[in-house]
């Protein structure tokens, strides 16, 4: 079967080569798994890493906190009862939709590029899943009986409420994290067999002896691998649209205004590929000053992924401004305040910064000068972040502070253990990713070997 | 001190028992007879084995004989204090004359000395404990009813922080040494007469107390019974004297007035009548289909209060003003007898057309119409009102005088300043005060507790180691009434014989044993002390039953005062009763009010008062000084900011709380706050009004001056906006509007058709139970929500966590504002759950925690909740509260005593909301099915629904077409809140109307 493979003859075209020319298929192997076998820890990893576990440690203080205490800690009151917590749960989901949609959806589009970024991107979801899913947990008033969202056969003879949104979010959270560790771990297997063969510390080689599975590299097994990664990217394709509509359903079921909307769906899902591409580029882009990765996450790799944030991003603005519209458009008086209150209460300078960071400065991305120039896509990527944070920020908490009767209106403001817990998870983040880094591949070593010009498979060779 | 300390003879228990504990055997027989041989072992074996100790007698083997009998007893009695049994017999009342079921709560009818007026109530008791007070149907001042200040009374049975032991001097003492140093201190006085003998007490209904003292002042005739109230009724009585020639007592049939007025009187909220004024004032408001009849109400006042805000026609004016528009108005009736000159003020300036429409009303409503005067007004007014009704022939129809409810009323700043220059010239001897706290309360001007000082032996029985016990040598434990039998008279004079609902829980006494103590029969029990008392005013045969059926009712028959048929006196002095003082043209005005549920201090330790919103405000745990807009805005002050209160040259610091609709140039401080040793409640909120509060003007003074000190104080309401920005959520409207266009209120509020959609919807068979709320007579009195606090065990959070919006109230009262921020038309409206039918709670639930039941509850399953509030984002009205923290109290005690059986106690992570008292209706349902009969309509009665003194809520079976509730969702002013949501609330609303005087309303 040969393949088009446009992409491995750049210096045709005058674009930038999506690997940079000179590379061998051992020259490859080495470079990546040299930074995982090196004996020595350089300090541009220990420091950050370090860094990570102090940020780590005072997640377990404010959890350890909040299990004692309960969840009176944070600043959610009556008639915000969902605040930081929330807004970091689906940050951190939407973040992650970006790992799948390279790995997955990128991988089903024959788009080759994605091979460099794809290991890491999928690792970022992953640990962005976990971190997400903390706070459902958290947040819960009885966190003990957390399990009782789950439909397993029990004593008291009661299920779970299905028409429940939060019930769907079980079940898409949890699927899109079995699924996703299953993608990431079975696009791992060959690589830990090279690991395991490359390696000389005898734990090491028996634990990514064990880890990858007896892979000995056969046609054989190639074509199971093939088979099993298509399979997979087939059933991972639609979770990075479900996964955030089911997250935007927490939402649009209620009958809050400002949280009442049919938008919300492909909103949250342009909006969570948008953030999700940005913090690919937060994590993408120190990495290859780092290690000296430019030659593998080359500039098409940026360029690329500005594009998609582009794209995303305009979808994202054009659901603000709709949003915006519809409210008045609906001439419904709540629907109506909701938009008036965002523009113009005690929130505004929030809702300002969001249109600001999501909507105005990202709009630099249309120069192609921007978009090559690391220094820049950083600052963008990192805005993006920010906008989008305070984008649930401002759906959740500016919504529910003003919602029908006046006589609830109340003003929310998170606590010191509220921004603790948040930058905790940001710690168990990085915590898990430097983590990563240090002892897996972070790229793929053997799908990178495929875009080499020596991968090409020929006419001529027999099926 | 300068009494020398002397050992009076006292057991100490603990180091007893820790020997007796400590021993075993031979050893342990010759502790008890060391123990035999101490003093106080008598007295101790006669309170705790009452008939055994008639045995003990002098005789060494005798004793040693009872000593074995007894001793398993004394050990297993551990030699403390354990329950003694009752030997009074205590009439229970049961709510169904006809059955009684036992193992169910019983009720038990007594009265609540609101401030010594009696309210009667029936006391819900489950195994003996008092758990819950509601109105008794047949007193006067309850007719089924309570106020908020006597539904929170049963929580300070229950008080951690009561005094629990007699002490003298900090160490505890048994009855009988202070009985002993009593008799001792009392040798003395009765050669002179008593005249180093004081009493000091609060106000008193009690006839009983009144025999006693009487008793006690005819052995002792130079001692002096001093009365003081800092919020008593001394306008009143000095209106009466000049006005009648007798400090007579006067109350109002409001249900035979067309027409009311009221001078600065906050009467639906606030005194011993309220409840029942609030009944009569409602119900002739009651628009009801064709029948289209409505009072109006006029209020004149200076602090906005719930009665201003049912007003028809309000208008705010300083407090000192007032006098001059009284006067106006009695000018314009033709009032004869009282110095009108004052009304040129008013008549000449911007009012003048507002007085001259009440008058035109007041003199179209001759013997129909009621001048209330407020009872924190000057006597002026009083005297004015008191002209008005008798010119308009109010007197006997609509304003009733009778005698005195105090058999012995005296001027209660006259009485205390005699008692305070007493102590200065060193009179006083031995000086006993009873209840009251006059060191935290007196006016400041007496310096009682400098004075209090140069008194040798200074004796205090209360409720609390307060302030005044502090500085008192001996501190008595009080019983709380809920304890002790003693009898109270209501706002018309009614009896009520007060019967207690269990043991004193500590070592409480009652003021009759106290009194008792100094006269000829010391040892008798307040039981014996009223009964004996009554059998004098019943002698006969038939004593018995008439007291057992006394105590049974919760009232004495035919005993409310006689109205007296006095006519009005020309004022002999021709001017107001206190010197006419020109109103000062610089200077704020002060005003100072008793706290609307705190009242003047004596409820700071009640949780319950001080978490619930104030009327209006809904101010919780602190009191502010209250300022109009306008001069806020004048004076450039935010609310919160602390200010320094200036007055006639002492100073308090306050935080600031703009009030719409608050008179201008005025500032309103409450009294009741800012205490020291009120409790782990109490201590420390709020602000000390007192220290301003001078003798020569306790309700009001001018010169007023706030500093600004730059520093904010936080203040916790728990309802921000008041505004209804649009939307359709208190629907009101003129009783015009209404008679033109009846279904005025549905327009407004549309519900969405039930064909809308394509689920066919459930059908509920059976019962349906509902609700609805008349917001034409709810008054904002909140008592509605200490009800259901006290019904559902809902806890205290404190006012952190009122600050951070936590606040566990099931039911709320909203009050909402339209108009003009100087003088806005005020709605009130009470929130409970509203069991929709399509209820977006449960929808969203992942646990399945809140269910719809068959008969339409909305129900909550606590032990199912996980937490995860998604219900309580999604409620529209937001009625369901969250226990961020464990808010139960799980450790104290004796709260544990106070909570209701029937409702779990909700701990930490769990959501709760009203359940239409859901323990009420499975308990009227058991009962219905046991008999084999429906539930009959007002069998159930929720908490608030029982507790509304204007019966605005009202509770029953929707299916029912011949229901109160069902008959009510039929009109034409019901309407669903947030109709358009389709929620299908089983709670709606009638439309708020008024009555404007098109006068008024068209000038």
């Amino acid at each position: 079967m040969s393949e088009e493979r446009r992409d491995i003859l750049p210096v045709e075209r005058g674009r930038v080569p999506v690997i940079a020319p000179g590379h061998t298929f051992a020259t490859v192997t080495d470079k990546i798994s040299t930074i995982v076998l090196t004996r020595k820890t350089p300090l541009f990893w220990l420091i950050p890493f370090l860094t990570a576990c102090a940020l780590l440690m005072v997640f377990l203080v404010a959890v350890s906190y909040l299990f004692v205490k309960g969840v009176g800690i944070w600043g959610i009151r009556v008639p915000v009862m969902w605040g930081w917590a929330i807004t970091n749960f689906v940050w951190w989901i939407g973040i992650g939709h970006a790992g799948t949609l390279i790995s997955a959806i990128l991988l089903l589009l024959h788009q080759s590029w994605r091979n460099s970024i794809n290991r890491f991107a999928e690792a970022m979801t992953l640990f962005a899943v976990a971190s997400a899913g903390m706070f459902p947990l958290l947040h819960l008033g009885r966190p003990w009986l957390f399990y009782w969202l789950f439909p397993y056969p029990n004593t008291m003879g009661v299920q779970p409420q299905f028409r429940s949104p939060l019930v769907w979010d079980v079940f898409a959270v949890s699927t899109y994290g079995t699924v996703s560790l299953l993608f990431w771990f079975v696009g791992l297997i060959p690589d830990l067999a090279t690991l395991r063969d490359r390696t000389r510390n005898r734990w090491a080689k028996a634990t990514y002896g064990i880890l990858a599975m007896g892979w000995r590299g056969a046609a054989s097994h190639w074509q199971k691998y093939e088979t099993a990664s298509l399979l997979l990217a087939g059933l991972a394709t639609p979770l990075v649209i479900s996964v955030h509509t089911v997250v935007s359903f927490d939402f649009t079921v209620a009958i809050v205004p400002g949280w009442h909307s049919t938008i919300f769906p492909p909103y949250f899902v342009a909006g969570a590929i948008y953030s999700g591409f940005a913090m690919v580029l937060v994590l993408a882009i120190p990495l290859r000053a780092m290690y000296g990765l430019g030659d593998l996450i080359t500039m098409r790799h940026l360029d690329n992924m500005a594009k998609v944030m582009l794209a995303t991003g305009q979808i994202v603005a054009y659901s603000y401004l709709f949003e915006a519209f519809i409210g008045w458009y609906s001439a419904n008086q709540y629907e109506m305040y909701a938009i008036w209150n965002r523009l113009t209460g005690p929130y505004r300078w929030t809702y300002y910064g969001l249109i600001f960071c999501n909507l105005v400065f990202p709009q630099l991305l249309w120069l192609k000068k921007i978009r090559t120039n690391v220094v820049w896509l950083f600052v963008i990527a990192l805005d993006i972040l920010v906008g989008m944070w305070l984008e649930r920020y401002v759906i959740i908490v500016v919504s529910l502070s003003r919602d029908f009767l006046p006589s609830s209106w109340a003003l929310y403001w998170p606590t010191i253990w509220d921004v603790a817990t948040y930058v905790g998870t940001i710690g168990l983040f990085f915590f898990l990713f430097f983590l990563f880094i240090r002892s897996l591949p972070m790229i793929s070593i053997f799908e990178v070997r495929t875009l080499l010009p020596q991968a090409e498979v020929t006419e001529g060779v027999e099926k | 001190m300068t009494t020398p300390r002397k050992p009076y003879p006292y057991l100490d228990l603990a180091s007893i028992r820790a020997r007796l504990d400590a021993s075993r055997g031979r050893e342990y027989w010759r502790s008890l007879e060391e123990l035999a041989n101490t003093e106080g072992f008598e007295e101790l074996l006669e309170r705790e084995f009452p008939r055994q100790a008639a045995e003990w007698n002098d005789d060494a083997a005798g004793r040693r004989q009872f000593l074995k009998v007894m001793g398993a007893s004394l050990a297993l009695a551990g030699l403390s204090a354990c329950t003694r049994q009752p030997t009074e017999t205590i009439m229970p009342y049961v709510r169904q004359p006809e059955e009684v079921i036992p193992g169910r709560p019983l009720f038990f009818a007594t009265a609540v000395p609101n401030m010594a007026v009696a309210m009667g109530v029936l006391v819900e008791s489950h195994l003996g404990r008092p758990t819950k007070i509601e109105g008794n149907p047949e007193h006067p001042a309850s007719l089924g009813a309570t106020d908020a200040m006597t539904q929170a009374a049963v929580l300070d049975l229950y008080d951690p922080d009561r005094s629990q032991t007699l002490t003298y001097l900090g160490d505890i003492r048994p009855w009988s040494s202070f009985l002993g140093a009593a008799r001792e201190a009392l040798g003395p006085q009765s050669a002179t007469g008593g005249a180093g003998l004081r009493f000091l007490t609060g106000a008193t209904t009690s006839p009983t107390l009144a025999d006693q003292f009487h008793a006690v002042l005819q052995k002792f005739p130079k001692a002096k019974w001093h009365r003081y109230e800092p919020a008593g009724r001394h306008a009143s009585r000095t209106a009466a004297r000049q006005a009648f020639g007798e400090p007579l007592n006067t109350y109002y049939q409001l249900d035979k007035a067309d027409v009311i007025l009221s001078l600065d009187a906050d009467f639906l909220c606030t005194g011993p009548a309220n409840v029942r004024y609030a009944r009569d004032f409602t119900a002739r408001r009651r628009v009801r289909g064709q029948q289209t009849g409505m009072n109006r109400l006029y209020v004149v006042e200076s602090t906005a209060t719930p009665t201003g805000a049912k007003a028809d026609h309000r208008l705010p004016l300083r407090a000192v003003d007032i006098e001059a528009f009284a006067a106006a108005i009695a000018a314009g009736i033709g009032a004869h007898g009282v110095d009108t000159s004052a009304s040129s003020q008013m008549t000449a300036g911007p009012h003048a057309k507002w007085i001259a429409a009440v008058v035109r009303d007041l003199q179209q409503h001759r013997g129909a119409s009621a001048v209330i005067p407020g009872e924190q007004q000057s006597p002026a007014v009083h005297l004015l009102a008191h002209a008005i009704n008798d010119a308009l022939g109010n007197t006997g129809k609509t304003v009733i005088h009778t005698d005195p409810l105090d058999p012995n009323p005296v001027d209660d700043f006259n009485s205390l300043r005699e008692l305070a220059e007493d102590m200065e010239a060193g009179k006083v001897e031995m000086l006993v005060i009873v209840g009251g706290n006059p060191v935290y309360n007196a006016p400041v001007d007496f310096a009682f507790s400098q004075r209090m000082s140069k008194v040798k032996l200074r004796i205090h029985m209360g409720l609390y180691a307060d302030e005044t016990s502090e500085l008192c040598q001996w501190h008595i434990p009080e019983a709380h009434f809920l304890e002790t039998w003693s009898d109270a008279r209501a706002y018309d004079g009614t009896v009520t014989i007060m019967q207690p609902l269990i043991m004193p829980l500590y070592f409480g006494r009652s003021v009759h044993e106290l009194l008792a103590a100094f006269g000829d029969q010391p040892n008798q029990t307040p039981y014996e002390i009223v009964k004996a008392y009554w059998n004098r005013q019943h002698p006969g045969a038939d004593f018995e039953d008439w007291w057992r059926k006394a105590v049974h009712d919760g009232i004495v028959p035919n005993s409310a005062l006689a109205a007296r048929p006095v006519t009005f006196k020309a004022a002999s002095t021709g001017t107001s009763a206190a010197p006419a003082k020109p109103a000062p043209a610089q200077g704020l005005e002060i005003v100072f009010r008793p706290d609307p549920f705190i009242f003047d201090g004596r409820f700071a330790n009640n949780g319950w008062l001080q978490e619930l919103p104030r009327p209006l405000t809904t101010l919780t745990w602190d009191n502010a000084a209250f300022v109009s807009p306008r001069t806020a805005e004048r004076l450039g002050l935010q609310n919160e900011d602390l200010v320094e209160l200036n007055y006639r040259g002492r100073k308090v610091k306050a935080p600031v709380w703009m009030v719409p609709g608050h008179a201008d140039e005025s500032v309103t401080v409450h009294l009741g706050y800012g205490r020291t040793s009120a409790g782990r409640v109490g201590n420390g909120v709020g602000f000390n009004a007192y220290a301003l509060r001078t003798s020569d003007a306790p309700s009001f003074g001018s010169g007023l001056e706030i500093v600004k000190t730059g520093s904010k104080y936080p203040l916790a309401p728990t309802q921000f906006a008041h505004m209804m920005e649009g939307r359709a959520i208190v629907i009101s409207g003129e009783i015009d509007e209404y008679r033109k266009n009846p279904g005025f209120a549905k327009e407004k509020a549309e519900e969405p058709p039930k064909e809308l959609t394509i689920y066919p919807g459930f059908k509920y068979e059976g019962y349906a139970w509902g609700m609805a709320i008349d917001q034409t007579a709810c008054v904002g009195c909140n008592a509605c929500m200490v009800a259901c606090q006290a019904e559902n065990n809902i806890p205290v959070v404190g006012k952190e966590q009122v600050l951070m919006r936590r606040a566990m109230h099931w039911i709320r009262v909203d009050s909402y504002y339209k108009g003009p921020v100087d003088n806005p038309e005020t709605y009130f409206q009470p929130v409970p759950c509203m069991h929709c039918e399509n209820a977006p709670c449960e929808l969203v639930c992942p646990v399945q925690a809140t269910n719809h039941s068959a008969e339409g509850l909305n129900d909550m399953v606590y032990n199912r909740c996980v937490g995860t509030r998604y219900c309580g984002n999604n409620c529209p009205y937001k009625v369901r509260r969250f226990n961020f923290f464990l808010y139960s109290d799980w450790n104290t005690p004796s709260l544990k005593l106070q909570r209701n059986p029937d409702v779990s106690v909700r701990s930490r992570g769990v959501m709760e909301k009203c359940t239409y008292c859901v323990q009420r209706i499975n308990e009227a349902k058991i009962d219905a099915e046991k008999e084999g009969r429906p539930v009959r309509d007002g069998e159930i009665a929720t908490a608030c629904e029982a507790a509304c003194p204007a019966q605005a809520i009202v509770f029953g079976n929707v299916n029912d077409p011949a229901s109160r509730v069902a008959k009510l969702k039929a009109e034409q002013l019901n309407y669903s809140l947030l109709a358009e949501l389709n929620t299908r609330p089983r709670t709606t609303y009638l439309a708020a109307l008024r009555n404007p005087n098109p006068e008024i309303e068209n000038s």
